[in-house]
């Protein structure tokens, strides 16, 4: 009789039908709350983050600074040197990233723009990556262990084979995917049989890739011949994506990794959207209790969708190895796999989302090199705006202060007109 | 201190989980509330400890009006609670846990000495038995309760409210925490006890309020029988009809045989239950919660893969196979908690209305969920069942309950079964919808499908049933024609067998509680006997208090036998 009634405390559990949000239903785990911010959430944590980035550029400026000592005196000399400074940085980043006017060429304009979209193609995969296992209620932290391994494979397929052509770097491609899928596969694989957490599990699989890496590049199969640095052969033209603008004169470096990060985002959107896979993830996410009474095998979707998060991440790899650096290096993974989380989390957990979020991550690293250089506005300020898009993004009550945003969770304000009985539970 | 409540009434939204209820515990004595799950005791309770607010009415201290905005309120007004689950930490100390959240400190550093003594005190007085410096997971469940009781006479409560608090509790630790309970109250402290055990009821209470679907549906005296206090706690307030012709049987058939479910702990949950379900019949499983039910319905799901025995439906065998398999093989199922097992929240009625078939070829094809045919499933479900929703791409969260549960209920019924299982299907469901699932229920089994339902409420049970099946501790103790009296089915509820049940039905329920007892292994065998035989020379007013002090007196190793002897004495 000890199983008498499993919930005392709980009385909304069978008595409050109409207050469903709290109590009734089984809370969803962390990662599905801070992946379900609406847009306006993202929107108001870039814009105050950038706020907040823009007094720490004033605050630093050495103009700023000097015209602070006076400032009892003349204030209008402060405020005007901030936001000189302030709005400089942002218009170097800007220049950086995505049009430059003091361009000579067209092409010269627009090269920032290249060179963002050159960055944002790993973020965009990688934050897919980490995307998907949020609809499904997983904290893949892994995304960069799965880089380095789709990297790995699909660097040793580029540059051990000589292969035509066209096969060469669709094996190179295949290999990358395997590569992270085999990586992203074992966390959820873990996760299903013994029930560690992913979290663990994916931190420590990134340790473990990390160090892989290192170890295998100072071996004779992979390190290049007569060098004593880790690093590996120059991948042959037959394995490397090529450029989308080939032309010489332009050399502008992106290259088709864009094109299949663009696919792989229309893939993730029909897969968590329309497929019944997704369904069985997004299912498992919310409510793993009801998707395993509906007959849902919520540790074969755990496997699942950590093998295809794995994969989008060897994407990520291929994109990098044969696509940017066209040859393998310990930092080849940089710290995609980390700023991913970032991405996700500004993307809503949504493929779309996920993707101009990576935009934008690849504008800000593009633009903060300009800005260094024209303005000396330190790049570490890119860092610590990304990290308070973050903050303000894990902080949903803040935002929604700062910007008077409704709270979709709590529809206690819009509703009570119609029904004045919300008042109960917490 | 008197608690009194005037016409305490709480909504949440268009349900009503209190009703206008009315409530006077007197100092010194023991109320009981007594009601099946789903009753509103534990929203009352809530809204006494001042965690809701009362929709309307007023709740009076010693004829005063207060008003609660949280626990601590209620505390400081000399109310307080021991939960069901306890709100302890557990790698705590004693003290520690006592002193958390009013810890004295000496120059930044916690002192608990001052709690130690004050936990002595209150533990010697009362016969608790409970060291201070204990780590709390270290203790028995019955210890940790006594911990949760000092918490709050530490905190001078002078009403303590109990919520079901030997649903965790082995018989003996119960005993002793009736014996708890009886001191307390002859130190003047008013206790509010949840139950609905009815023998615990009827040794401890003085006055019991008995409350159904949120209203009080009487009062009872404590001398009343058991039959009298079943049927009230089940009601006869609302007779629930549903027009039905005799059942016409099919050869089709659920054979269920020798199905057990062990628990981790070593605890049966069922044991050996064997019955058969006909085609175009309506087996109503009845009980009261936690006697193995749940566990009977989820493993034909197969959500408890650890059962053994075998069940076939149609010759088939189901046991073994995965819960996709038994869903696939055209079993239906409705879970007892819609919430938590039924339904996705955030998903929308649409996806919800398609939970378990959207792999299916009427949803998908190629691995693409076909976008046209849900939505057309959820159009064709809304208005056959009536649900009723702003829109089907709403969150299936935001509806009412009788709503969500349509929603389960149509995505079960909307494919062809050859067994329909529902549990607690029209709990927590308004009246309208309450008939339109039963009708929708009997239509199901004038296809000819084989049904079994399971409910606690006996209403249901007599509006559905064909055929009665009563389970009792994981045992099934028999199956009775849907036209056995209601005190039948309460004693078989309570342990007897159909034949011992009518057997006793005339006879006096002491002498029953005591067979039970005894079967319970509470009291000894001979000691039953005693009250069996002294039962017949006393008038059953005096039974009730008799027995429970002869329980006391024969356990004379509690610590506590002794102050009841003396009460004795004081009493008479």
């Amino acid at each position: 009789m000890s199983a008498e009634k499993p919930k005392a405390v709980k009385p909304a559990a069978t008595a409050a039908p109409a207050n469903p949000q709290m109590g009734e239903h089984a809370k969803p785990s962390l990662a599905t709350r801070l992946a379900g911010g609406g847009f306006g959430l993202s929107l108001g944590a870039l814009i105050a983050a950038l706020f907040l980035g823009g007094l720490l550029i004033a605050a630093t400026d050495p103009a700023t600074q000097k015209a602070a000592g006076y400032f009892f005196a003349r204030p209008t000399d402060t405020l005007s040197a901030a936001w000189k400074a302030a709005a400089g940085a942002y218009k170097a980043m800007f220049e950086g990233a995505i049009f430059n006017p003091k361009g000579k060429t067209f092409a010269d304009q627009i090269r920032p723009l290249t060179e963002t979209l050159t960055v944002a193609t790993p973020l965009i995969l990688a934050g897919l990556a980490v995307a998907l296992p949020f609809r499904a209620g997983l904290f893949n932290i892994g995304a960069q262990g799965q880089i380095i391994l789709g990297a790995l494979v699909s660097g040793y397929v580029g540059f051990a084979y000589n292969l035509p052509l066209a096969l060469h770097l669709v094996l190179v491609i295949i290999g990358g995917i395997i590569g992270g899928a085999i990586w992203g596969g074992l966390v959820g694989l873990l996760k299903a049989k013994t029930g560690a957490h992913e979290v663990i599990l994916s931190i420590m699989l990134n340790y473990i890739a990390a160090n892989l890496i290192l170890l295998l590049l100072k071996t004779p199969t992979f390190q290049r011949e007569g060098s004593s640095n880790p690093i590996s052969p120059i991948l042959p033209d037959s394995a490397l994506l090529p450029r989308i603008f080939p032309g010489s004169d332009l050399n502008f470096r992106l290259h088709w990794g864009f094109v299949l990060a663009i696919i792989a985002v229309i893939f993730a959107s029909w897969l968590i959207e329309r497929s019944t896979i997704g369904f069985r993830l997004r299912a498992v996410g919310a409510n793993p209790n009801a998707a395993r009474t509906a007959g849902i095998n919520v540790a074969n979707g755990y496997i699942i969708v950590m093998a295809i998060a794995g994969a989008l991440a060897g994407l990520a790899g291929v994109a990098q190895v044969a696509g940017t650096e066209k040859t393998l290096t310990t930092g080849i993974a940089a710290s995609f796999g980390f700023d991913a989380i970032t991405v996700a989390l500004l993307g809503r957990a949504k493929p779309w989302g996920t993707f101009f979020a990576a935009l934008l991550y690849g504008a800000f690293r593009a633009g903060g090199v300009m800005m260094q250089a024209t303005t000396g506005t330190n790049i570490d300020i890119v860092a610590v705006v990304q990290a308070l898009i973050v903050l303000f993004i894990a902080a949903p009550p803040l935002v929604r202060t700062i910007f008077r945003l409704p709270d979709p969770a709590n529809p206690r304000k819009k509703k009570a007109s119609k029904n004045n009985s919300l008042q109960g539970a917490q | 201190m008197k608690l009194e409540l005037r016409e305490v009434t709480k909504r949440f939204g268009d349900f009503t989980a209190n009703d206008s209820i009315d409530l006077v515990v007197r100092p010194g004595t023991v109320h009981c509330l007594l009601g099946e799950n789903g009753a509103g005791k534990s929203t009352l309770m809530n809204v006494i400890y001042g965690l809701y607010q009362p929709t309307e009415g007023q709740i009076f201290v010693d004829d005063q009006p207060v008003k609660f905005n949280g626990p601590s309120d209620a505390m400081a007004a000399g109310i307080g609670m021991v939960h069901q689950h306890f709100m302890l930490v557990p790698v705590f100390t004693v003290a520690e846990n006592i002193a958390l959240g009013s810890e004295k400190t000496s120059g930044g550093v916690l002192n608990l000495e001052e709690t130690r003594v004050k936990i002595r005190e209150i533990s010697d007085r009362y016969g608790f038995h409970v060291d201070p410096d204990a780590v709390v997971e270290d203790l028995p469940v019955g210890v940790q309760q006594r911990v949760e009781i000092i918490k709050a006479l530490v905190r001078d409560a002078e009403v303590l409210i109990l919520d079901e608090p030997t649903a965790v509790l082995t018989p003996a630790e119960t005993d002793q925490l009736l014996g708890i309970m009886d001191q307390l109250r002859k130190d003047g402290k008013s206790l509010l006890f949840i139950s609905h055990k009815l023998r615990e009821v009827r040794q401890i209470s003085d006055d019991i309020t008995v409350i159904r679907r949120g209203r009080v549906v009487g009062s009872a005296d404590p001398s009343a029988s058991t039959n009298e206090l079943a049927s009230l706690m089940v009601g006869k307030a609302v007779q629930l009809t549903v027009d039905k012709d005799e059942p016409r049987l099919n050869s089709n058939a659920f054979e269920v045989e020798n199905l057990s479910l062990v628990a981790s702990n070593g605890v049966h949950l069922l044991k050996n239950v064997s019955f058969t379900v006909n085609g175009g019949e309506i087996l109503a499983v009845a009980g009261v919660q936690g006697n193995g039910q749940t566990e009977l319905a989820e493993s034909i799901i197969g959500l408890h893969p650890k059962a053994t025995g075998s069940m076939r439906l149609n010759g088939e065998e189901l046991l073994g196979r995965s819960t996709k398999q038994v869903l696939h093989s055209g079993v239906g199922f409705v879970p007892e908690d819609r919430s938590k097992d039924g339904l996705v929240g955030s998903f929308s009625i649409a996806e919800n209305l398609i939970l378990d078939l959207f792999d299916t070829k009427s949803f998908a094809s190629g691995g693409s969920l076909k976008r046209a045919a849900i939505s057309a499933n959820a159009d064709r479900a809304g208005s056959e069942f009536d649900i009723r929703m702003g829109s089907q791409e709403d969150a299936a969260s935001t509806l009412s309950g009788g709503n969500q549960q349509k929603i389960v209920v149509a995505r079960e019924l909307s494919r062809d079964l050859k067994l329909f299982v529902a549990s607690q299907p029209t709990r927590g469901v308004d009246v309208g919808s309450i008939e339109f699932i039963h009708k929708r229920i009997v239509a199901e089994r004038d296809k000819g499908v084989p049904v079994l339902i399971v409910s606690t409420e006996l209403d249901e049970i007599y509006a559905l049933a064909d055929r009665i099946a009563v389970f009792f501790h994981g045992e099934l103790m028999g199956i009775a024609s849907k036209d056995t009296p209601r005190s039948v089915l309460g004693q078989m509820m309570a342990g007897a067998s159909y034949e011992e049940a009518v057997a006793n039905q005339h006879e006096d329920p002491e002498v029953l509680l005591a067979k039970q007892d005894a079967a319970e292994g509470v009291v000894s065998e001979q000691h039953a006997q005693s009250i069996i035989e002294s039962s017949s020379a006393q008038t059953a007013t005096d039974q009730a208090s008799t027995s429970y002090r002869g329980s006391v007196a024969a356990a004379q190793d509690l610590p506590w036998a002794d102050n009841t002897d003396a009460s004795k004495g004081e009493k008479a």
